[in-house]
């Protein structure tokens, strides 16, 4: 009997406010995309941090003027440095031939450059890609060594470019997020007048305020949850037209991103706005319906 | 059954208490007229009854109970021992005389069964049977005061609290819901009348205390208005 009460107050109630309903559900949508949005790019970055990590070498560009000596002796103290996994020498046939992989489609570029142009080169993978430093300050005096470069200082800005995105879209979030609040906020008050006479009948016949209150506060998690749901909708929508649709190409630089990642954004869009939408329902009730 | 122990309410603002070290006992069972001018201070008294103010200094005691010190969340069910009957009847205009009880009881809770069984019953007693599916647009005011003293009613409270319950009614109208009230109270209920209706307290001649500015001035029983 108190289910179907409070359940016919929620419905009758969003019903009857319906076009404010209808924008704190658009409201909390957005917002809660954001949030998803922000969640999903969180949880591809570090993805790509791992497997890039595990990928990205230092290259040791050597000198043109080098002689086997000096190369051997790079090569030696390389290998038996103990911040090193890997050591890899790349001659400057091998430098040429992923040169031309690299820029197939700029025949200009590649009829310029001759394969004696391009360095020789060592290709380094640390045990830990962090300790960068270390190996740079050890070797960048040595002879015969052009130039060091760090492949995570390139990824770094990717990372740094994807880390911009998702402050972008917290921020968004937040923004939306105060709106949305202030629509619940807004709803409630209009709800609690529009029932006035009754909460005060209930009040005066010693209903507890759990009763009194489950109905608005329902009515905000309700608008909260579809919020939601349809936040889920568009981020669904938006990985199967656009990741794996029309920006596939980028598939090749980011790591491809996952159903699973998509639908954990599911339960905690849905747990964010109906929190939010509880919290402040209950707060707006404690001002408007006074014991 | 009621005990005001020096109670003192001022409201932020007023320049002067709107109760000023009221010391008053009511027993079970007892009809008590509280009569006094507009802003004596008879509206504080049954808000403080209620627990909707709370006094500046001093006790309230209702039902072995201290008021005063009462935590918010106990409030609601503290509210269930005291029937109350307004001025304007404080119905729901959308709701018949029958839904009207009703609501009261499934608001605390209370099962459609135990309604169906009890709601009948006291809109009897009231004597509106037959007058159950009426909304309250379709009942005189006298009708509808007797469906807002059911509601009051129907949880069978140890306290009715009534509020000048025959402001809006004509003078033969107050009469029958005077024995109304009446008959409640030969129930058992402690009965808790605040009037300026002069008429009334000098026929029923029961206790009687007089308000002036926040004090008693006078409890006599079987009392006239003066």
């Amino acid at each position: 009997m108190r289910f179907r009460y409070v359940l016919s107050e929620v419905l009758v109630g969003l019903w009857r406010n319906v076009t404010m309903t209808v924008a704190m559900i658009i409201t909390m949508a957005v917002s809660l995309t954001m949030l998803g949005a922000s969640f999903v790019l969180y949880r591809q970055v570090d993805q790509m941090k791992t497997w890039y990590y595990d990928r990205i070498e230092v290259s040791i560009f050597l000198s043109k003027d080098i002689t086997d000596a000096q190369r051997q002796n790079i090569d030696a103290s390389l290998t038996g440095d103990e911040l090193v996994r890997s050591v890899e020498y790349e001659n400057k046939e091998q430098a040429y031939t992923k040169f031309r992989e690299l820029y197939a489609d700029a025949p200009d570029l590649l009829s310029a450059v001759k394969p004696d142009q391009l360095p020789e080169s060592f290709r380094v993978k640390l045990k830990d890609p962090q300790q960068y430093q270390l190996v740079f300050d050890k070797y960048k005096n040595t002879e015969g060594i052009d130039d060091i470069v760090d492949q995570r200082k390139l990824l770094n800005k990717i990372f740094d470019i994807l880390g911009a995105i998702q402050t972008m879209a917290l921020v968004a979030a937040s923004i939306m997020a105060v709106a949305a609040l202030m629509l619940v906020g807004n709803t409630i008050q209009v709800a609690a007048y529009s029932k006035r006479r009754e909460v005060a009948v209930m009040k005066l016949v010693g209903a507890s305020n759990w009763f009194i209150q489950s109905p608005f506060v329902l009515e905000a998690v309700v608008a909260g949850v579809v919020g939601a749901v349809l936040a889920f909708v568009g981020l669904v929508l938006s990985k199967w037209l656009l990741i794996d649709g029309s920006l596939q190409t980028l598939n090749q630089l980011l790591t491809p991103v996952h159903w699973s990642t998509i639908f954990a954004t599911l339960p905690l869009m849905a747990a964010a706005g109906a929190l939010i939408s509880a919290v402040t329902a209950w707060v707006t009730l404690r001002f408007y319906i006074r014991v | 059954m009621i005990q005001l122990e020096h109670v003192t309410k001022t409201y932020p603002k007023a320049s002067r208490p709107s109760l000023d070290d009221v010391s008053v006992g009511i027993e079970k069972g007892e009809f008590v007229f509280f009569i006094g001018p507009s802003g004596s201070g008879k509206s504080t008294f049954v808000k403080l009854l209620l627990h909707e103010v709370t006094p500046t200094r001093g006790k309230v005691i209702v039902n072995q109970r201290d008021v005063t010190s009462m935590r918010s969340w106990k409030i609601p069910s503290f509210r269930r021992s005291i029937g109350c009957v307004f001025q304007d009847f404080r119905l729901l205009p959308n709701r018949t005389a029958y839904e009207n009880v009703a609501f009261a009881l499934e608001v605390i809770g209370k099962s459609k069964a135990v309604a169906r069984r009890v709601v009948p019953e006291v809109l009897e007693l009231v004597g509106l049977g037959g007058k159950e599916h009426r909304y309250p647009n379709e009942l005189s005011g006298g009708e509808q005061q007797r469906v807002a003293v059911a509601r009051a009613f129907v949880n069978r409270p140890l306290i009715l609290l009534a509020d000048e319950p025959t402001g809006n009614l004509d003078p033969d109208t107050s009469i029958e819901i005077m024995r109304l009230l009446d008959r409640i109270n030969r129930t058992g209920t402690t009965v808790v009348m605040v009037t300026h209706d002069s008429n009334i307290v000098n026929q029923m001649r029961r206790r009687v205390v007089e308000i002036d500015s926040g004090r008693i001035v006078r409890d006599q029983p079987r009392g006239v208005y003066g």
